[in-house]
C-alpha cells in the first residue's frame, strides 16, 4: 500500500481516465515475486524488531542507574559484581582516541586521493589498499597489532615488565580501531568532495586562488556533512568492535594503569569497553553474569541507535543547499 | 587602478563607422541612435547580397556604442589542442576595456577554451597545450602567475556557483590574501559592499551579508558571483554563458549590468544567445570548428556578415 502511494506521489500525476496500476493486472509470476519481496521485508523488520524489544525488556528489567558510576568487582552473584562505570568510560575514550585518529588521517587520504591523486598510479594501489582494509576481518588487525606493539621501540606506549613489552594499551586498541574507521571516512570523504561540481573548483581557481587554499576554504566546508557522515559511520564501528579491544585492550574488567602520571597512566594500561564487558558477562562467556551482560548491551544499543540518528540529521541537514551541476 | 605600464587610450572614431554607417548618425554622444536607414529587411546593408538579417536586429541598438576603448588583452595566433584535438585554431582578436566582447558559435566551436585561455584555467586540464601569446596591458601572460593572472583577469560560469558560506564571505574570499593572517571583517566592509554594490546586488543583502549564500535565489547568486569576481578589480571579465541557467528577469538584470560595467572593466562574454550578443555585445567573434570567422561590431556582424557561414549561423541555417 504504502508503495503504491509513494510511487503515485513521486510520478505525475496519471492522466484523465486512467487510474494508477494495480499489481492485479500483473502477471503471476510478478505477483508472487512482489508478495515474496514483501514477506521477506517484513520479516527483516520483525526480526530486527525483535532484537531491539528484546534488549529494551532486558535492559530495563536489569539496568539500575547505579551500574552506570560503579565499578566491575568480582563476585559470586549478580548483586556483587558492580557496574559497568570503567567499560563505559572506555568506550567513550578509545572512541575519542582511535576517532581523532581516523578522522584527519581519513580525510587527508580522501583530498589527496579526489583533489590531486598524483601519481595516478600510487593513487590507484592507495585506492585498492583502502578497499582492502575495509573488508579486513577486525581479528586480523588486532592480531596484527599484538605483533605491532609489542615491538621494543613502541614500548613507551604500554606496560613494560625486564624488557617485555606487553603490548596492551589504549594506545595500542586505538590506532588499530582508527585503521577500521578509516576506509569508512575515508570513503564518505571522498564522495563528498566528488559531488561538488568541477565549476565550483574552477570558480575558486579563476579568482586567483591556489588549490590547497580551495580545498580548505570552499571543499572542504561544501562536504561538511559528508565528514560528519563518515565520523559517525566509522565511530559506530570503533563502538561496535570486540576482537581489537579483547587482544589489544587487555580485557581487564576494571582500568589498570601502568606508570605515575594520572592520565598517560590510564592510558598505557588496560581496560574493558561495552562490549567486551558483554563479551566476558554473556551466559556464555567466563564471567557469566547475565544481567550486567543485557544492561550493558541495552546502554550500547542505546548508543548506537543514537549514532544512527545522528547520521540521517546530519545527512539530511545541508542537503538543500547544492549547486546544479 | 594602477597598470604596469600605461594602457593605450583610442577614442573611437573610425571603428565606429561602421556602426555609424548602419545607423546613419554621429557616434559616441550615447544618444539618438534613432533613425530612418533600418535594415531588418536586409536591403539597407550594402552588401547586396540578400542576406537577411534575424528579426531581433533592429535599427535602433539597444545600447549605445562605447564612447571610449582601452586596449586590455591580445590574442595573437592561439591554438589550442586537448591531446590530438584541435579547440582553438591560430585565433587573433583584441580585448578592449569600454567595449564588450561576445564569442557566438556552436557548441564545440572553441569559445569557452578560448576564454578560458584567457586567464589559463586551460591548464587545469591535462591535455591542454596551446601556441600562440595573449598579453595583458602588454606583458605575456605565460610570464605571469596563474593566481596573479587569475586575479586581473577573473571568471564567472554558466552555473551560479556561489560557495558554501555567508554572502559577505564569498566577496571576502576573494579579498583575503593567501598564507597571510585573515584580515578582519570590518577592514573588509567597504570593499565587500562596493564590490556587491557594483554587481547591483547590495540593496537586496545589504540587511543581511550572513545569509548563506545559497540560499539566494539563482539570478542573486549569479550576481553574488559577479560580484566576487569584480572584488579584486579585474582588468578582464570573462562569463561563460553567464545567464544561460536564469530566468528571464534575472537575465535582464545582468545584461544591463554587463553594459553598466564595460567602462570599468573589459568584458568578453560566451553565448548561445544571439540576441543576447546583440544585445549586450559591441564587437562580436563569431566562432566555427576551432577558427575565428568573423569578428565584427554587433551590429554589423549581425546586419551585414562578410562570411556565408555567418550569415548561415545568425539567421538560423544551422547551431
Amino acid at each position: 500500500m504504502s508503495t503504491t502511494r509513494a510511487f503515485a506521489a513521486a510520478s505525475p500525476p496519471p492522466a484523465a481516465g486512467q487510474r494508477n496500476e494495480s499489481s492485479a493486472s500483473w502477471r503471476l509470476i510478478d505477483r508472487i515475486g512482489l508478495a515474496f519481496a514483501w514477506f521477506l521485508g517484513l520479516l527483516f523488520c520483525a526480526v530486527t524488531a525483535a532484537m531491539v524489544l528484546y534488549l529494551f525488556v532486558q535492559g530495563i528489567k536489569y539496568l539500575r542507574p547505579s551500574m552506570l558510576v560503579t565499578n566491575p568487582k568480582a563476585g559470586f552473584n549478580e548483586s556483587h559484581t558492580g557496574g559497568f562505570f570503567d567499560p563505559l568510560l572506555d568506550t567513550v575514550v578509545i572512541s575519542i582516541m582511535s576517532m581523532g585518529l581516523a578522522i584527519p588521517i581519513g580525510i587527508a587520504i580522501a583530498v589527496w586521493l579526489s583533489e590531486f591523486g598524483r601519481p595516478s598510479a600510487l593513487a590507484r594501489v592507495v585506492e585498492s589498499t583502502i578497499e582492502m582494509l575495509a573488508g579486513t576481518p577486525s581479528i586480523l588487525l588486532a592480531l596484527f597489532g599484538t605483533l605491532l606493539f609489542e615491538a621494543p621501540w613502541l614500548g613507551f606506549l604500554s606496560r613494560t615488565s625486564g624488557g617485555v613489552v606487553f603490548g596492551r594499551s589504549f594506545f595500542a586498541a586505538a590506532a588499530m580501531l582508527a585503521l577500521l574507521a578509516l576506509p569508512l571516512v575515508v570513503a564518505s570523504v571522498r564522495e563528498g568532495l566528488q559531488a561538488i561540481p568541477s565549476h565550483v573548483r574552477e570558480a575558486s581557481y579563476a579568482v586567483g586562488k591556489t588549490k590547497s587554499t580551495t580545498t580548505r576554504r570552499v571543499l572542504l566546508p561544501a562536504a561538511r556533512p559528508s565528514v560528519l557522515t563518515g565520523s559517525m559511520l566509522g565511530l559506530g564501528r570503533v563502538i561496535a568492535d570486540t576482537a581489537i579491544i579483547l587482544l589489544l585492550l587487555g580485557n581487564t574488567l576494571t582500568n589498570d594503569g601502568s606508570g605515575s602520571i594520572p592520565i598517560l597512566s590510564m592510558l598505557r594500561g588496560t581496560g574493558s569497553t561495552l562490549t567486551s564487558y558483554i563479551f566476558y558477562n554473556a551466559p556464555t562467556g567466563d564471567g557469566d553474569q547475565p544481567g550486567k551482560a543485557y544492561a550493558a548491551a541495552f546502554v550500547l544499543l542505546l548508543i548506537v541507535l543514537a549514532l544512527n540518528v545522528g547520521v540521517d540529521l546530519v545527512g539530511r541537514r545541508g542537503k538543500d543547499l547544492r549547486w546544479s551541476s | 587602478m594602477e597598470f604596469v605600464t600605461p594602457p593605450p587610450v583610442r577614442r573611437l572614431t573610425g571603428a565606429e563607422g561602421d556602426i555609424g554607417r548602419l545607423n546613419g548618425s554621429g557616434n559616441g554622444n550615447g544618444s539618438g541612435h534613432r533613425n530612418g536607414n533600418g535594415n531588418g529587411n536586409g536591403s539597407g546593408n550594402g552588401n547586396g547580397d540578400g542576406h537577411r538579417a534575424p528579426a531581433f536586429v533592429s535599427a535602433r541598438r539597444p545600447v549605445a556604442p562605447a564612447t571610449i576603448a582601452i586596449d586590455r588583452m591580445q590574442v595573437e595566433d592561439l591554438s589550442v589542442d586537448y591531446a590530438r584535438k584541435r579547440a582553438v585554431n591560430s585565433v587573433s582578436l583584441p580585448i578592449r576595456q569600454g567595449e564588450v566582447l561576445a564569442l557566438i558559435g556552436p557548441s564545440g566551436c572553441g569559445k569557452t577554451t578560448l576564454l578560458r585561455s584567457l586567464n589559463r584555467l586551460t591548464e587545469l586540464t591535462k591535455t591542454a597545450s596551446s601556441e600562440g601569446q595573449i598579453t595583458l596591458d602588454g606583458v605575456d601572460i605565460a610570464t605571469i602567475e596563474p593566481t596573479a593572472l587569475r586575479r586581473r583577469v577573473t571568471m564567472v560560469f554558466q552555473q551560479p556557483n556561489p560557495f558554501p558560506m555567508s554572502v559577505f564571505d564569498n566577496v571576502a574570499y576573494v579579498l583575503r590574501e593567501q598564507a597571510s593572517r585573515r584580515p578582519k571583517k570590518r577592514v573588509l566592509q567597504g570593499d565587500v559592499e562596493e564590490a556587491l554594490a557594483r554587481a547591483g546586488l547590495l540593496d537586496e543583502v545589504r540587511d543581511d551579508l550572513d545569509h548563506a549564500a545559497l540560499r539566494l535565489s539563482g539570478g542573486q547568486q549569479q550576481r553574488l558571483c559577479i560580484a566576487r569576481a569584480l572584488a579584486a578589480h579585474p582588468e578582464v571579465l570573462l562569463l561563460d554563458e553567464p545567464c544561460s541557467a536564469l530566468d528571464p528577469q534575472s537575465t535582464k538584470v545582468i545584461e544591463e549590468l554587463i553594459v553598466k560595467l564595460r567602462k570599468d572593466v573589459a568584458i568578453v562574454i560566451v553565448t548561445h544567445n544571439l540576441q543576447q550578443a546583440f544585445r549586450v555585445a559591441d564587437y562580436v567573434a563569431f566562432m566555427y570548428l576551432g577558427e575565428m570567422v568573423e569578428y565584427a561590431s554587433a551590429a554589423h556582424l549581425f546586419s551585414a556578415p562578410r562570411e556565408q557561414r555567418t550569415k548561415d549561423y545568425v539567421s538560423g541555417a544551422f547551431g
